[in-house]
């Protein structure tokens, strides 16, 4: 028990070779690591919900890979293929997370005055701060396995837990399959809306399926406080404002946090969460804190400095376009944020940040004067 | 037998113990004996006596686990009620949405094929593509051979539907000999510019493109050079893999309009036809580029016969000649095509099902198109228009892909034979409305 997977066990009668997947032209995680023994060894098992070894790579398969980023390529199903599949995850995790180990533990801490400053960043170069995360239902399946019981289960729970919350998170939800034109063009201007995923990256891994049924976006009547329902994990949580106060985005991020949580606990469903992995997510990158902290910042004349890719490294920063992941900057103005999500804490990250962005904002006034920012320089972090 | 835990997917099932069914293995296990039965339904049951048991009814009833055993991941939503698992088809239009209901849904929800196909995994397409502007979809597709029998409940009334009200006691007939077409050599080239056959088959043993693994996908492919190695005369040709084409081959089979991409419609990616692509893919072509395979896209295989000018039965011919060659090559490799006498040839879409067989011809018609009865014509004709890019495209410059509508409860030389017919009398129309004479009186009856 579980009983065996019908379609899964049927493909038994093929031989490893005849079922490996051509992966000579791939450039993904999941590429680097699956070998023949990897795949005979893994492929006649399944987690409790029936997920398989072609499920979780699926995705990675089918996409070959990513021009400006090194894909993940696999996804999980259920919280149980990390453990079932751990052959395969836990060296796709220490390649993707800086040598994290199986026995490493994952520090949480989401306790906002932990964060030391970041109330302070430059508005005249930081546009806005944004703190976003995932976070997965325990005792339903992930978006990429899930039905849609499971899913409208995880929408009516989320619809409940949000709508219980008031003062500076009281707020609505937004069904997208019922919003109106008017709901819907508002939160397009909020920069609000999500739609239906285009990247084959999601699509081929099936988190797309019955679209749009049982998707939403909630958000507090400020405009501070955002949650999205069954994208691509059961929730997406994103605290964000104009300006450089971080600390306070970091602070409503973390108090929000905790108070869903308290909630989907009281209904026995608390957050698929572990001392190894910290909180489960769909995509293996995202495990640990699944924390992106980020700012829009104006950085024209250091984004043009030949060490500003080494900078960001030391700083274990990344850059995106505004946009978002995929995107190229417009106007000197780029998206910093942690590149780390596992091995570190939620404080440790978006101290970083902090930090990071504080010391570029430095070195693009030093630029701006015409000085030069060589005793700037950090170590690495 | 008293099973105290009652298994994740136990059904109860109702076993008569009939001597032609049983196969007695008698070994010992534990101290027991083991019998493995079948049922009527298909399942085999494993019985394990109890210690001292000396009877054997005619009829038994067990709780246990029936092979194949479940589907891990349907039987997990059967913890879901049917409503709860229910799709939302409020904005849909396609055929699936329009015969589906809840209490179907909950009749069908908990079966499977041998191969694992279920419910879900038929309707997918039709729950994530609503409905498309042009063309009413059919919103569902068959993984295997079987699916057309577990969810009969679902198909039939879709293929009735879609297929002019074909009853589940009709029988197809299938009549692939060129010589039963009268004429169709002499269609006007100045009018008809090419003329085209296809059809798709599907391989006997091997699940089919939604379903199929790496393994089977390869297996298909193999078989199929195999077969199509072995074809001689004007017929003997080249495979060309789609994952290791040479950019100048690429560049070719572009020019010669033959080469096939990656899906994009999100009808054939939903139901999980892009999957592993190229893997596996590729097209065949005779060295005169008159005949033509594709393996493994929509369909394990889509042959199609073509060349310039309106000389349908040459193209007919060879796609008859050069169809039944290979199946006798398939057939001879342990692999037939499927093939019912109900549903034809069976194939992974439901609207292809019969023959699969859409023949057609790019024709000039400038004036006819324009005309007010041009729709109606069509339809009394049995026939369909598209633009010269195929379906889901326009007319350009007044020339239009003109086709047969119908796929099942028509033999293959009666389709062929109501486009060689209705566009020869197409053309005459055209001729007329050229020289400014009225059409009235060539207006056909239904056909």
């Amino acid at each position: 028990m579980p009983f065996g997977n019908t379609h899964n066990n049927f493909k038994l009668n093929y031989k490893v070779e005849e079922e490996f997947p051509n992966l000579s032209k791939h450039n993904n995680h999941m590429a680097k690591v699956l070998t023949k023994e990897i795949y005979g060894k893994l492929r006649d098992k399944q987690t409790p919900s029936g997920y398989t070894l072609d499920d979780v790579i699926q995705t990675g398969v089918d996409n070959p890979g990513h021009p400006f980023i090194m894909t993940v390529g696999c996804v999980a199903g259920d919280e149980e293929s990390y453990e079932v599949f751990k052959d395969l995850l836990d060296p796709i995790i220490s390649d993707r997370h800086g040598g994290y180990k199986p026995t490493d533990k994952h520090k949480t801490d989401l306790n906002f005055e932990n964060l030391k400053g970041g109330d302070d960043l430059d508005p005249n170069y930081v546009l806005s701060s944004r703190v976003r995360t995932g976070r997965s239902i325990k005792g339903f399946t992930l978006p990429p396995h899930n039905s849609r019981g499971e899913r409208r289960a995880v929408e009516k729970l989320s619809v409940e837990a949000l709508t219980s919350l008031d003062g500076e998170f009281k707020g609505k939800y937004y069904p997208l399959k019922s919003m109106t034109d008017a709901e819907q063009d508002q939160l397009i201007n909020d920069h609000f809306l999500f739609d239906k995923p285009v990247s084959p990256l999601l699509t081929c891994a099936g988190m797309a399926r019955d679209w749009p049924d049982a998707r939403g976006i909630w958000h507090n009547d400020n405009k501070t406080f955002l949650v999205w329902v069954n994208e691509e994990d059961h929730l997406r949580v994103i605290s964000m404002q104009q300006g450089g106060n971080m600390r306070e985005v970091f602070r409503r991020f973390c108090v929000g946090l905790q108070k869903i949580e308290a909630i989907f606990k009281k209904h026995n469903h608390g957050f698929m969460w572990n001392e190894h992995l910290g909180y489960i997510l769909t995509c293996p990158s995202n495990l640990g804190t699944g924390l992106r902290g980020g700012v829009h910042v104006k950085l024209p004349k250091l984004s043009t400095h030949p060490k500003f890719e080494e900078i960001l490294t030391r700083l274990r920063l990344q850059k995106r376009g505004t946009g978002g992941v995929d995107t190229a900057s417009v106007g000197g103005v780029f998206d910093i944020s942690n590149a780390d999500r596992l091995g570190s804490s939620e404080v440790d990250q978006v101290q970083l940040v902090v930090d990071g962005v504080k010391l570029m904002v430095e070195m693009e006034k030093k630029l701006e004067k015409g000085e030069a920012i060589d005793s700037m320089i950090p170590a690495q972090k | 037998m008293d099973y105290k835990y009652r298994p994740i997917g136990a059904q109860t099932v109702d076993y008569k113990l009939r001597a032609a069914a049983i196969s007695r293995t008698g070994e010992l296990l534990l101290g027991r004996r083991c019998w493995f039965v079948s049922s009527s339904v298909g399942k085999i049951g494993i019985f394990v006596s109890t210690t001292g048991s000396n009877s054997s009814p005619q009829i038994r009833q067990q709780q246990g686990s029936a092979m194949p055993f479940g589907n891990t991941h349907n039987q997990m939503k059967m913890k879901y009620t049917s409503e709860q698992e229910y799709p939302d088809l409020s904005k849909h239009n396609n055929h699936m949405a329009k015969v589906l209901t809840p209490a179907m849904y909950e009749r069908l929800r908990s079966k499977q094929t041998p191969s694992g196909f279920t419910l879900d995994d038929v309707i997918q397409t039709g729950v994530d593509n609503p409905g498309h502007p042009f063309i009413m979809t059919v919103g569902c597709v068959a993984g295997d051979e079987e699916t057309y029998e577990v969810f009969k409940e679902l198909l039939d009334p879709v293929i009735q539907d879609r297929h002019g009200g074909y009853k589940p006691t009709d029988k197809h007939k299938t009549d692939l000999n060129p010589a039963n077409l009268k004429g169709g050599d002499d269609l006007d080239s100045n009018y008809v510019l090419s003329s085209r056959v296809r059809t798709g088959r599907s391989v006997c043993g091997f699940c089919l493109p939604p379903h199929c693994s790496r393994g089977e996908r390869r297996a298909v492919e193999k078989l199929s050079i195999e077969a199509l190695a072995s074809l001689t005369g004007d017929l003997k040709g080249k495979y060309y893999a789609l994952k290791n084409m040479t950019d100048a081959e690429q560049q070719q089979l572009i020019d010669d309009h033959f080469l096939f991409d990656k899906p994009v419609s999100p009808l054939l990616l939903a139901s999980g036809m892009g999957r592993d692509w190229p893997d596996a893919r590729g097209i065949w072509h005779n060295d005169t580029k008159t005949f033509l395979v594709w393996v493994n896209e929509e369909d394990h295989l889509r042959v199609i016969s073509m060349q310039k000018g309106g000389n349908m039965k040459e193209v007919f011919n060879r796609f008859c000649t050069g169809l039944t060659t290979i199946e006798t090559l398939f057939k001879d490799r342990g692999h037939a095509f499927m093939w019912n006498e109900h549903l034809g040839y069976i194939l992974t879409c439901p609207s292809n099902l019969g023959t699969g067989l859409r023949a057609g011809v790019h024709v000039k018609l400038p004036n006819m198109s324009k005309n007010a009865k041009f729709e109606e014509v069509l339809k009394r004709l049995r026939l369909q228009k598209r633009g010269t890019g195929g379906v889901d495209t326009a007319a350009v410059g007044g020339v239009f892909d003109i086709s047969n509508a119908d796929r099942l409860g028509f033999s293959e030389v009666e389709l062929v034979q109501m486009v060689v017919d209705g566009v020869k009398l197409l053309v005459e129309m055209e001729k007329k409305l050229e020289k400014g004479q009225s059409i009235d009186d060539l207006i056909p009856a239904q056909k």
